[in-house]
């Protein structure tokens, strides 16, 4: 079908750096509030941008384990980096919520719901990681018996500008997932980035009708068979640099063969047990309830808070924390994102977007941790699988 | 609720800045509402009006330092239904339990002119280690919203929401940029407890440990990680030995690279 604009959902279009500024033109007049990359206190974080000018243009970052440092480019490149810190969680699944309020008025408690009325969003900048990490929250808020309805108000009515990844961070492992780098799925718009001595343009994967119809604000040409030819090569480029990879045949049998493994004992000597790395992660959701009271007992509150597996209170129950140790609560997150989540919802919990590594203050890393017990059965060093140590 | 009376407060100083007590003061617009709700019955921070025990709560600011307190301290215990400790100095001996680690006559007789007017323990200690305390609320200072919290939870029979996790959480919360990745400061957020909101880390500074160790504090870990960052045996016993330097875990970890 055709869109207002003469462009199809498949259409592959090409958008000049100088008319950028047009796209965020064209869905602020249509009432998004546009979130996307910026740079703030020394990284590339996501916050409400007011026009393209606000983009990491000619940023980028340097990654390992542990370690993340804001370099600058020596081009203009708008979509030069990895993903950093934040994800889209922060915008989809808030870290903190008040669910309701309630007054005391004539001796009876009366509650106040919660009536957020907020803009859509506009996402800029959608890696693919990020947007199989959203199908997962999806997953997890949509698809259940129940639905969140703040997640799904949010996430509902946004709109997708994608980047196919020109390069790779230092500890992606998108590949090894089968979760990138390449774009191939929920978007409205996929940018690829073409920028060398001669240009500077965006290569545009039209993926809606929405994105379409946006397209008819925006100066555009049809692309080239060359011009689509160098995606492939770039993505390819990208897919061959990964900064980490993990080997994920059988990953289910292999950590269910070893709970009792010498290495969640080596992990948890180093684990800070700081829940940094479940903070970060694109679909890690656990949240706490707390209730709060006023002084004078007039009026209540409950809030949402993002939660973690590494806190003690998280596995609190009658008589005592059920997760202890350091090694049980490592092991448990670990064993969560790349098995259990498997029979839960049907997909790996990790879309190896790498932000545990870098972001784990003692550099912990998922893909060493599964390939030290991988690699202990192949020399012989695992035990037996089944027998208690 | 209709209560037949309104419950008894009274706020206690020991060796201590007042700075904790002075968050009380320092929430103006609930104080009026705290004033609403509790007797104010012992606060010489903030009247001279003293009020007799026994109290339903009272709030203990400061260490064991003299052995005067040492007595009066059970004095307290045994007037007050519910004893809440605040502040480093209360729940963890404060700074001065720096002489701990040292002799204290040498302090005496480098400080003080005539050392033999001084009568002093060799040790500051927290409260709780000569009384029973029913709750420990931590910060160097406190922070005056959790203060709040925990007068509204006493008032209303239930558990105060001051998560004993770690500071990178609230700090994640808030989106700070982790300034132990991205600049390489070193921080010790991931083995302190939080309740600052992670105040130091969204101004570009590590975290001094005010809260003291939290739930499961692996200070070996993070010491090991500073040395490559950079800081030396040093500066990770001078990390350790601050406000909470007396802390279980944090004393052990100051002591181990002291040697
Ligand atoms: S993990 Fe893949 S898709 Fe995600 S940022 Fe890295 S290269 Fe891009
Ligand atoms: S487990 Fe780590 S690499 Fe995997 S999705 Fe979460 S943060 Fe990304
Ligand atoms: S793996 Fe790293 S980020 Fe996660 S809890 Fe342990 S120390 Fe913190
Ligand atoms: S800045 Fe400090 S408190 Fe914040 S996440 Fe990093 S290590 Fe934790």
């Amino acid at each position: 079908m055709m869109g207002a604009s003469g462009i199809q959902v498949g259409d592959v279009v090409v958008i000049e750096r100088a008319h950028l500024e047009r796209l965020f033109d064209a869905l602020r007049q249509r009432g998004y509030q546009i979130v996307g990359p910026t740079v703030r206190d020394e990284a590339i974080i996501y916050d409400l941008l007011r026009s393209a000018e606000d983009l990491p243009i000619g940023w980028t970052d340097e990654q390992e384990g542990g370690y993340y440092r804001l370099k600058r480019r020596n081009d203009a490149a708008v979509f030069g980096y990895a993903v950093g810190p934040h994800s889209w969680k922060r915008f989809v699944h808030p870290p903190a919520l008040r669910l309701w309020r309630a007054e005391r008025t004539d001796g009876r408690f009366r509650i106040i719901e919660e009536t957020e009325t907020l803009p859509p969003f506009a996402f800029i900048g959608v890696r693919s990681c990020e947007l199989h990490a959203l199908a997962i929250q999806d997953r997890v808020f949509l698809e259940g018996a129940y639905v969140d309805p703040v997640y799904k108000a949010r996430r509902s009515g946004a709109f997708i500008v994608a980047v196919n990844c020109g390069q790779a961070g230092g500890t992606c492992f998108c590949a090894s997932m089968n979760t990138g780098p390449r774009v191939t799925f929920g978007f409205d718009l996929a940018l690829t980035e073409l920028l060398d001595a001669e240009r500077h343009d965006f290569v545009v994967d039209v993926g809606t009708e929405r994105g379409a119809e946006l397209l008819g604000d925006v100066p555009y040409r049809a692309a080239s068979d060359a011009e689509r030819a160098a995606v492939d090569d770039l993505v390819a480029h990208t897919a061959a640099h990964m900064g980490r990879t993990m080997e994920t045949a059988e990953i289910k049998e292999l950590l269910y063969r070893h709970y009792e493994h010498p290495r969640w004992d080596d992990v948890a000597r180093r684990c800070l047990t700081c829940g940094n790395c479940t903070m970060v992660c694109p679909t890690c959701f656990c949240t706490t309830v707390e209730d709060v009271t006023d002084l004078r007992g007039q009026r209540a509150e409950r809030w949402r808070r993002w939660d973690s597996c590494f806190t003690l209170d998280f596995t609190y129950l009658a008589g005592g924390r059920v997760r202890a140790s350091a090694k049980a609560r490592y092991r448990q997150w670990m064993t969560h994102k790349l098995a259990t989540w498997i029979d839960q919802f049907g997909t790996s919990g990790c879309v190896g977007c790498g932000r545990c590594i870098t972001w784990c203050p003692v550099a912990i890393d998922i893909t060493e941790e599964v390939r030290a017990i991988r690699e202990s059965e192949s020399t012989g060093s695992a035990p037996s699988p089944g027998k208690e140590q | 609720m209709p209560r037949s009376r309104k419950p008894k407060l009274a706020v206690w100083k020991f060796a201590s800045c007042d700075g904790c007590q002075l968050s009380l003061l320092d929430c103006e617009d609930e104080l009026l509402a705290v004033a609403g709700e509790v007797d104010i019955a012992y606060f010489l921070e903030a009247s001279r009006a003293v009020v007799k025990g026994p109290y339903d709560l009272s709030l203990v600011e400061g260490s064991i330092t003299t052995p005067r307190d040492a007595e009066r301290i059970h004095k307290i215990r045994r007037a007050s239904k519910y004893l809440v400790t605040i502040g480093a100095c209360a729940t963890a001996g404060g700074i001065q339990a720096l002489r701990n680690f040292k002799d204290v006559n040498e302090f005496l007789s480098i400080v003080y002119a005539t050392p033999a007017y001084i009568e002093t323990l060799k040790t500051s200690t927290p409260i709780a280690d000569h009384v029973t305390v029913d709750f420990e609320l931590r910060g160097c200072p406190i922070n005056k919203r959790q203060l709040l919290e925990v007068l509204s939870a006493f008032l209303h029979g239930r558990r105060p929401n001051t998560p004993p996790h770690s500071v990178c959480i609230e700090c994640k919360r808030r989106g700070t940029v982790c300034v132990m990745v991205a600049r390489g400061t070193p921080c010790l957020g991931p083995v302190t407890h939080a309740g600052c909101e992670a105040l130091c880390p969204s101004y570009h500074r590590g975290c001094y440990g005010c809260f003291g160790p939290m739930e499961t504090p692996n200070t070996a870990s993070l010491s090991a990680w500073w040395q490559r960052l950079g800081a030396s045996e040093e500066d990770v016993v001078r990390a350790f030995r601050g406000f909470n330097a007396y802390a279980d875990a944090f004393r052990k970890e100051s002591e181990r690279h002291e040697q």
